[in-house]
């Protein structure tokens, strides 16, 4: 990916630098058109001496006048239409430049999400990301269990976990998000309720519910949520999920396997 | 092609690979990655490096304290130091840039601004 973006780049710094060689070529063209000038106005008091000449001169220039116009009104249209070009090739690199920052945080996050199997990590690495890439001064992460169907507080950053209380599917802010899949943001820059979080993104692996992030106050420096944070929380809500649940998986396969593994010991022994 | 080397010390593997990804868009940049301030230290001493990314809140040793033992040291005192940390506060500020650093950006970051702070720092185009 890293190799991508330094050819996006290329591309765009090779456009630039044709449009610097156009340049070059225009003036070196209007320095020609003026040695040229110079020359004409040379012949012109040579000519000056004869009323004959003067005249055939005269008409020469005058022609070479309509012409040179005629060249000097391309070369403004052809400049004017380039300028607006090179200007359409600076916010399109602008814009292209924002994308793969974006799409950076995107693949750092969701490479670190499955980097690991151990369900502690995955947990490590969903706070790493809400702290440094979305910004978050205090969340929580809460996993579902089954058995007893609560969502509850595994994990936090700025509060002690045990404040954040725990929540049936379909209840309060985090247990509605997590029962319809669909990550809510309330626009307040920070709340002091627990059972209201300012944003609030459901954690679900197709139809399982697998938990959800609730985020309560962003960093000071953070004005908002930008466009990327909410590509973040769509990330999250799929990869983390899916993350998380891996682990989960993984966690009770090695756990039947040590169990089966016991017991083969027992009968061949 | 200059070559440089810059050194990221950060307790966060995705800070650190993000970072990692930012810096090596600059051509010839070569990056080192340290997990705490305890390792920074380790390599900044032991190696040469042109350019240091330090994280405050870090465990063993934290960034201020790497950034105080760095410019006690006369050989690194005019490395340049970017702090990269959540604390977003006008005094941290002004604590890190007291103890000796250049550039002081907060996360989340951009990846372009860390890149334009690295360009001027190390004075490449």
């Amino acid at each position: 990916m890293s190799d991508d973006l330094f050819d996006r780049a290329d591309e765009f710094m090779s456009l630039f630098r044709r449009g610097a060689e156009f340049t070059k070529e225009l003036v070196d063209e209007n320095a020609r058109l003026r040695r040229r000038l110079v020359e004409v106005e040379s012949r012109q008091d040579e000519a000056a001496q004869d009323p004959g000449e003067w005249s055939k001169l005269r008409q020469e220039l005058l022609e070479r006048i309509r012409g040179l116009e005629g060249e000097r009104t391309d070369v403004l249209e052809r400049m004017r239409s380039l300028e607006e070009e090179n200007l359409q090739f600076a916010t399109r690199f602008v814009e292209v430049e924002e994308e793969n920052n974006n799409l950076a945080n995107l693949y750092v996050a969701s490479y670190q999400l499955h980097s690991t199997l151990n369900v502690a990590e995955v947990v490590k690495i969903i706070i790493e990301i809400v702290i440094n890439l979305v910004g978050a001064q205090t969340f929580a992460v809460y996993v579902h269990d089954e058995k007893t169907g609560l969502l509850e507080a595994v994990a936090s950053e700025g509060e002690d976990v045990a404040v954040f209380p725990s929540m049936l599917l379909g209840e309060g802010t985090l247990g509605l998000a997590v029962a319809s899949g669909a990550t809510s943001s309330n626009g307040e820059a920070s709340s002091r309720d627990y059972s209201r979080p300012i944003v609030a993104i459901p954690l679900r692996v197709n139809d399982r519910p697998i938990g959800g992030i609730a985020i309560f106050e962003l960093l000071v420096q953070k004005d908002g949520l930008s466009p990327l944070d909410h590509e973040l929380f769509t990330l999250l809500a799929g990869h983390a999920a899916t993350a998380i649940f891996a682990a989960q998986l993984h966690s009770q396969s090695e756990r039947k396997l040590s169990t089966i593994q016991g017991f083969i010991d027992l009968l061949t022994k | 092609m200059d070559r440089h080397r810059i050194l990221i010390v950060e307790d966060s593997p995705t800070m650190r690979q993000l970072l990692s990804f930012a810096l090596k868009r600059l051509r010839g940049a070569e990056v080192v990655e340290a997990q705490d301030g305890m390792d920074g230290l380790r390599k900044v001493t032991g190696e040469e490096f042109d350019l240091a990314l330090i994280d405050i809140n870090m465990p063993v040793m934290d960034g201020l304290k790497l950034i105080h033992l760095i410019r006690q040291e006369p050989t690194l005192a005019a490395m340049p130091i970017v702090v990269i940390t959540t604390e977003g506060a006008q005094e941290d500020r002004d604590r890190a840039l007291a103890l000796g650093a250049n550039e002081y950006l907060t996360k989340p970051i951009q990846a372009n601004r860390v890149l334009a702070v690295a360009k001027a720092l190390l004075k490449v185009e």
